[in-house]
């Protein structure tokens, strides 16, 4: 089986559903001739033509209204946004319009487009190359919000929210663009060609929405994740030597909240993670769900590592994370008295 | 008058942040409207062109050919009834006469719902009143399959396609017959099969949306076009600029319409237009063919769009086009306009009304009269009142939607995802 990095595997699901619909087009700020500034579409242009994979002025609202109005008239556009920092001026478009307009139509117009954006930090991106702002998407119904950690979901799963009727939001952790991260940035860049998980099948697969991936299993705890935060908390249980469910949650709305009550109830103890912001942070409507299903079967207080209530510094970067030693801690005090 | 139209009496309390500075000579200034409430409103000043209608240019002309079409007006029918100028159109008579009725079976339409929404049979209202001859006239001119992009006055666009009143009132009421099963407020139509995209309560978002179905029709390689629109308070929205860059980037086959009533709610439309010259330059400065067009003559507003749609469809790419026209009664049910413009303001505006007009040069063709007019106005006046009873029999607001509240649930996504699911279940137990 192929071996991927997490961009050629985004590129190889582009390539595949260009390559068997002509109605995927393929757009967004130096996406055509030059591939990318993260190299997640080189070559489409030069394979499917300038029409199949074009450049767009740098213009976030106009990227995504002109998706909504190719999706509405039979297209299915897959639209990328340079940095999800930016996704800010396409918001109204996606809030007020993807994800509205086959509610407030009732089916009449609907818009199956997929959009595609870097998140994450852990890359010394600073306040504008670092945000996770997946909290401000799965407020909103009528959106889908996906995340993968790996080469091999991330084909699946653009391939999935391609042929998905729906608006899907689909972010990529940019900092395992080429390798998986366990937060410790001292140690040598891994690479995905030597991960289980970066061998990529050819051709066309889907990994289900609504589904989420047992990173580990185990007894003892029950850790939620998702993008980067999988292989820190994958790295920690590892060091710690316990026995853990590491779920790696990928599609935040739908959610997959069986896989999570199951575990749960099973552990008693339940810790969260992600890069994102605390308050109101996405963590807050899992710990919530947690709450109201497992409430009897918990042991400890649920517990949240995250970021800070602060705009992602550059400087302070590694203090900022939430690295494999805050995890560690969260870890030990839902564990304290099992 | 309340208040002196650019006062300075608030700008002469200095801020102190300003301490330090020198003073600046153009201070803050803030357009007002030449007339306010109590005023008497006098456009003398607004030339009303007759004989210097600008040239109709081959529809595949440079863009730079129709600069000066930006500024000028295109009019075709005169106050004397003539039918003139280059933009002259060949509409058979017939098709007059239907135009006229379309655009009188709109106003009948718009009178009884507001009168109804007054009676409380409905939340909520808005006329295109003045207006219909910009809806009416580009909807002649296009294909029924050509979608439009329409903001929530252009009505007259499903009337002309043949819409169905009864659904249209329907959706008004939130009944069981409306379409949209109670999910948007009225006017909110969406109907795809006549080519009239969902309107969104969010300003110009619809512009780039139709910029992207055009682009769309482009890539399929098909001759069908887009009409998007905005009211000229909504071209301050970035989406506005949206549209015009991405429409002339990629040659979208598309025709952007503003519709300058002079205002958007309360504000006179100097406060969206700066020092523009007209909303139809704004086309100018990105390339795009530009258009302004007496809006109050549906003969003009035909001519213009064939020109654009032939122009779009012939590969030539974008045209904007301004309507001007006067927003002739109140924003919608929810709006006083004396509380900020003059009363009499729409009576002494000098372009008159567009059904008049039409029907003026109808008369003047031999075609029409005032008794045939008074009759078709009656027979319309009954018929949307026995429309409207057929409609309010299958609910409304005041009474009962005859709608289950469950189909608010509904159409979300494709299929229910388990979450809402589950909140089904919850209102059941909770409300059921
Ligand atoms: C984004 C947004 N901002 C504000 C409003 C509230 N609003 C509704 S209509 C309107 C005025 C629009 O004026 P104009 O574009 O001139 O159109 P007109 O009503 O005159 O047809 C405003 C401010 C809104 N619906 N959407």
């Amino acid at each position: 089986m192929p071996q991927m990095t997490m961009i050629e595997a985004i590129r190889d699901a582009l390539d595949v559903k260009m390559s068997q619909d002509p109605d995927v087009l393929v757009f967004g700020e130096d996406v055509g001739y030059f591939g990318g500034v993260f190299r997640c579409t080189a070559g489409l242009q030069e394979k499917h033509g300038l029409h199949r994979c074009f450049d767009t002025p740098i213009s976030e609202g106009g990227i995504v209204g002109i998706a909504i109005g190719m999706a509405s008239n039979g297209l299915r556009p897959v639209a990328e946004i340079q940095f999800a920092d930016y996704i800010y001026p396409a918001y109204d478009q996606i809030a007020s319009e993807a994800a509205r307009l086959r509610y407030r139509s009732n089916g009449d117009f609907t818009a199956p487009l997929t959009i595609r954006t870097p998140v994450g930090g852990g890359i010394y991106g600073g306040t504008t190359h670092s945000q996770s702002p997946e909290a401000l998407f799965t407020h909103i119904s009528g959106l889908k919000t996906v995340i993968p950690s790996n080469p091999y979901d991330a084909k699946g799963l653009l391939i999935t929210a391609i042929e998905d009727n729906d608006p899907v939001l689909f972010l990529e952790p940019k900092r395992l663009y080429n390798g998986p991260f366990d937060g410790d940035p001292h140690k040598p860049a891994l690479n995905w060609k030597k991960h289980e998980l970066g061998e990529v099948p050819a051709g066309h697969y889907t990994v289900p929405f609504e589904k989420a991936r047992m990173i580990a299993e185990g007894d003892d705890v029950t850790i939620l994740a998702y993008g980067t935060m999988v292989w820190v908390a994958d790295a920690v249980v590892k060091e710690m030597g316990i026995k853990a469910d590491v779920i790696d949650l990928r599609s935040l709305l739908p959610l997959d909240l069986d896989t999570i009550v199951e575990s749960v109830k099973k552990t008693g103890r339940c810790v969260i993670l992600h890069e994102a912001t605390r308050t109101s942070g996405f963590g807050a409507e899992l710990s919530s769900l947690v709450q109201e299903h497992c409430f009897y079967h918990l042991e400890a207080p649920i517990q949240r590592v995250t970021g800070w209530d602060t705009p992602y510094p550059h400087a302070q970067e590694w203090a900022y994370f939430p690295g494999p030693k805050r995890v560690k801690r969260a870890v030990k005090a839902v564990l304290k008295g099992a | 008058m309340g208040q002196t139209p650019n006062s300075t009496e608030n700008i002469d309390k200095t801020p102190a942040s300003a301490a330090s500075k020198k003073p600046n000579q153009s201070k803050l200034f803030v357009p007002e409207p030449p007339f306010r409430p109590g005023d008497t409103p006098d456009y003398s000043h607004i030339s009303v062109p007759s004989n210097h209608t600008p040239v109709r240019p081959d529809p595949l002309c440079d863009a730079h050919d129709t600069v000066e079409h930006a500024l000028k007006l295109i009019r075709v029918l005169r106050f004397n009834g003539e039918n003139a100028g280059p933009w002259k159109t060949d509409l058979s008579l017939e098709k007059k006469l239907e135009a006229l009725e379309i655009m009188m079976r709109t106003r009948a339409m718009d009178e009884r719902m507001f009168t109804m929404q007054r009676q409380g049979k409905m939340s909520f209202y808005m006329k295109s009143t003045g207006e219909e001859a910009v809806s009416v006239g580009h909807a002649l001119a296009l294909r029924d399959d050509d979608m439009t992009f329409p903001t929530y006055r252009q009505q007259g666009i499903l009337i002309a396609r043949g819409a169905s009143m009864k659904e249209m009132m329907c959706q008004v009421l939130s009944n069981s017959g409306d379409p949209l099963d109670g999910k948007s407020i009225p006017v909110l139509y969406s109907f795809k099969k006549h080519g009239f995209f969902s309107i969104s309560g969010n300003l110009g978002t619809q512009l780039i949306q139709g910029v992207g179905w055009a682009m769309a029709e482009a890539y399929k390689n098909t001759d069908g076009i887009a009409s998007v629109f905005t009211g000229e308070g909504a071209t301050a929205e970035g989406d506005f600029h949206y549209a015009l860059n991405f429409a002339s980037t990629y040659r979208a086959p598309c025709i952007i319409n503003v519709v300058n009533n002079q205002w958007a709610i309360s504000s006179f439309q100097g406060i969206a237009a700066g020092r523009g010259e007209t909303f139809a330059a704004r086309g100018t400065g990105y390339g795009l063919a530009t258009l302004r067009v007496d809006g109050n003559d549906i003969l003009a507003v035909y001519a213009a769009t064939q020109w654009a749609a032939e122009r779009a469809r012939g590969g030539g790419g974008a045209t904007v086009i301004e309507h001007y026209t006067y927003r002739a009664e109140g924003h919608s049910t929810s709006d006083d306009p004396s509380k900020y413009r003059a009363e009499n303001e729409g009576d002494v505006w000098p372009f008159g009304d567009p059904i008049q007009r039409l029907k003026t040069h109808l008369i003047y063709m031999g075609a029409w009269d005032d008794e045939r007019h008074a009759a078709l106005a009656e027979t319309l006046k009954k018929e949307v009142r026995e429309t409207f009873k057929e409609a309010e029999a299958m609910g409304s607001v005041a009474n009962s939607t005859q709608l289950p509240d469950s189909t608010m649930f509904e159409q979300v996504y494709e299929t229910e995802p388990s979450h809402l699911r589950e909140q089904r279940q919850m209102f059941n137990e909770e409300l059921g």
